[in-house]
């Protein structure tokens, strides 16, 4: 049996199908092989910021995978996420060194000032909080990064302010919209 | 291209160098970038193009130069003086262009050149950082990138190559001390129609960050490694693992393996021999058990990454069935110097035992945190005291961590110890990848074991049953201890399940996991009594609200209250 390609089969918004093309476009790389299958997960997530039910069946379906083994893979890894992200994510490290110098105060105080558990979004899905296991800045403990911005040497108060900051951003360009 | 080619190249590019007037090196490194280096280079680039200095000097972005926690970190050479600056501003940096050029450096903010945290050390692995553009392979040519593998292809056997790394001494560097001669030799030895090489970056430690910076900053080094071994072994494809929290290392490898690729040096016919090589790279997901060398296979291969019992072993049975040599990156990063220079020479470095180098990266509680390469055997004292700098703060030394999550504290009592493969084992610790953190008082041992678990518990893939349920239950125990609510009887119950967790996990993860508990009982056995008897946290880290079950008669006051309000 021969599974059509997204590109030709997709309707809808002109921005869902451009992301299952950048995918198609990876699958092809990989030459739809099935031990292939992090990549193109990885560049699914890529394209569409998380994987949903939808884009791991596609996935399933073109590599020729049962799904259950898509769905066990894509869970099994931290990396991806199969919840929809906020606007900006902010990752806080809790590697040893940024344990030592006070990473495990930053993060519960950040979630008590964003009313938000580690590993969720805010309500008003402006913000994903995360943590890691360690991303190998060590001297700069306790370091976080917000989008893709490395932020090191934090204490509360400043972590607080980046983060505000960035979502006033957000808010500013929201108001800006309307 | 083949050998003259690469020679004239080589030579080429060196000319080119020594043409130049000036060249800078700005350390273009994450820790650096986030202190300020982008808007140094910034304020350099337009100074050169304000002044029209371009022929006279360059500005190479280099990658790492060690001393972290000074960044911006800034390195000249006049007249064959070399000066590193430290926490430079864009201004001070043009000055100390302008300056430079004009052949007087400046003083102010030059780090002393005797400063024991480079007089100690002995770069072999990390020879090239701070000296090259890594995104520019004729730089790593020019400091004999490549060099290595002309000469072993066109010069010796695949079994001399072995030969020579085995009597280099050269131990695998991910953690294990393995001999790596003997792995090459076993894979070489190993009949199949096809073989595999891996390079293990998936460097899940916290609180480690070597294989990441040796990635960064000289790619080049790890491919050639790979390569060599390739040939050694008999390999025709080579796989490098990164982990997914370290995108730059990622571009630069793949920029690195086109740049080389397109030269020649890599691919089909390398250096016009008959040998062909190709490495592709592998972005992980953020698995720690993917460190594992099974399960990183099996992360290769596109499945869940989850060990498998050995034997069989990688060298008779890896990627899809055939033959793999897996090691670590820092280890391929040693083949190269160990093969240009001789096995003599890298033996003469280290222990009886443990030969060569170890990078570490130092960071926690010390006044220079940062990346160090330092010869085997060297004592703890030495590194934290001398490289390091000692404690900030007046900080009172209580325990240096080793080996992540699978390793231990070595306590003040132990600083003498060489450190080497064996001596660290004998304290119940490990030498690990090399993340060396540094702790004062006012660490709580039992809250750093607690730390531990709960990372071992997250990380445990969940295929075998001690290492699944195991961590669980040591973490709750210890819980219970930094909340309070321990009894002695707990702590027996510890280190029973630590005795069991260690005996019968499946693979490295559980099988270590106890290691930092059993280490912490060892050396800190009065933190934890002073928890569970006197309910009373030393360092002030562990809140102990909490009461043992068994006590809770004595305060049947409050339980009553509890009662009625539920």
């Amino acid at each position: 049996m021969t599974v059509p390609m997204a590109s030709s089969v997709k309707e809808g918004e002109n921005g869902h199908e451009l992301k299952f093309q950048l995918v198609d476009k990876s699958l092809k790389k990989c030459q739809f092989q099935q031990d292939a299958l992090i990549e193109v997960l990885h560049s699914a997530q890529e394209a569409f910021g998380h994987l949903d039910e939808e884009i791991l069946d596609y996935v399933s379906l073109q590599l020729k995978l049962p799904p259950s083994w898509v769905y066990g893979v894509a869970t099994f890894y931290n990396f991806f996420t199969l919840d929809p992200q906020g606007e900006h994510v902010c990752v806080v490290c809790l590697g040893t060194a940024c344990y030592v110098k006070g990473a495990g105060e930053i993060i519960a105080r950040l979630e008590e000032a964003l009313e938000v558990e580690a590993g969720s979004t805010t309500a008003d899905g402006s913000l994903t909080l995360m943590t890691a296991r360690c991303l190998g800045n060590c001297s700069l403990a306790p370091m976080l990064t917000l989008d893709a911005e490395v932020l090191g040497k934090q204490t509360l108060e400043s972590t607080i302010a980046a983060i505000e900051a960035k979502r006033a951003l957000v808010a500013a360009a929201a108001e800006e919209e309307l | 291209m083949n050998l003259t080619a690469l020679t004239e190249l080589a030579e080429q590019e060196l000319q080119r160098q020594q043409d130049l007037k000036l060249r800078l090196f700005l350390c273009y490194s994450t820790p650096c970038i986030s202190a300020g280096a982008e808007a140094v280079k910034v304020a350099l680039e337009e100074l050169i193009k304000e002044q029209d200095l371009a022929a006279q000097l360059e500005v190479v972005a280099t990658g790492c130069m060690g001393p972290c926690s000074r960044g911006p970190l800034l390195r000249i050479v006049v007249a064959g003086e070399e000066r590193t600056y430290e926490k430079v501003t864009p201004e001070q940096a043009c000055e100390i262009l302008l300056h430079g050029l004009a052949g007087n450096p400046i003083e102010t903010g030059a780090l002393p050149a005797d400063i024991p945290f480079f007089a100690r050390q002995t770069k072999i692995v990390l020879g090239n950082n701070g000296w090259i553009d890594p995104g520019k392979i004729e730089h790593s040519i020019a400091r004999d990138g490549y060099a290595a593998l002309a000469y072993v292809l066109h010069e010796m056997s695949p079994e001399e190559v072995c030969n020579e790394i085995k009597k280099s001494g050269l131990r695998g560097r991910g953690g294990g001390g393995y001999p790596a001669g003997v792995k090459w030799n076993l894979v070489r030895k190993s009949p199949a129609e096809r073989k595999y090489v891996v390079a293990n970056g998936d460097e899940g430690d916290p609180g480690a960050y070597m294989d990441r910076t040796i990635m960064e900053s000289d790619p080049h080094r790890v491919l050639e490694g790979m390569a060599i071994a390739g040939y050694a072994v008999g390999a025709e494809q080579g796989y490098i693992y990164v982990r997914g929290e370290y995108p730059l290392a990622a571009a630069r490898l793949t920029k690195a393996i086109r740049d080389a690729e397109r030269c020649g040096l890599l691919g089909s016919r390398v250096l016009d021999s008959s040998f062909n090589f190709r490495i592709d790279l592998r972005v992980g997901a953020g698995a720690f058990v993917c460190g594992e060398e099974t399960a990183l296979m099996t992360s290769i291969m596109g499945r869940r990454g989850q060990p498998v019992p050995r034997p069989p072993y990688p060298a008779q049975s890896g990627l899809w069935g055939y033959p793999t040599l897996i090691n670590n990156v820092e280890s391929f990063a040693n083949v190269a110097p160990i093969l240009h220079r001789g096995a003599d020479w890298f033996a003469g470095f280290g222990t009886e035992k443990s030969k060569g180098t170890k990078v570490f990266a130092l960071c926690g509680e010390v006044v220079n945190s940062g990346l160090i390469e330092v010869p085997m055997g060297i004592s703890l004292r030495d590194i934290v005291f001398e490289i390091g700098g000692g404690l900030p703060d007046g900080g009172q030394f209580k325990a240096a961590q080793t080996g992540g999550p699978s390793g231990g504290c070595i306590p003040a009592e132990y600083l003498d110890t060489p450190v080497d493969y064996e001596s660290l084992k004998e304290l119940g610790s490990i030498m690990g990848s090399g993340g060396l953190i540094v702790m004062n008082e006012t660490s709580c041992m039992p809250d750093v074991a607690k730390f531990f678990m709960e990372f071992c518990m997250d990380e445990s893939c969940g295929k075998c049953v001690p290492c699944r349920v195991g961590t669980v239950e040591m973490y709750e125990l210890l819980k219970r201890i930094t909340d309070g609510s321990a009894m002695l009887g707990d702590l027996e119950t510890l280190e029973e399940l630590c005795g069991l967790v260690q005996e019968t996990s499946l693979c490295g993860l559980g099988m270590t996991a106890p290691n930092p508990v059993l280490n912490t009982l060892k050396y800190y056995r009065a933190e934890y009594l002073a928890h569970i008897e006197e309910n009373c946290c030393p360092a002030g880290v562990c809140q102990l609200d909490q009461v043992p079950l068994l006590k809770l008669p004595e305060h049947a006051a409050e339980l009553a209250i509890f009662k009625e309000e539920n």
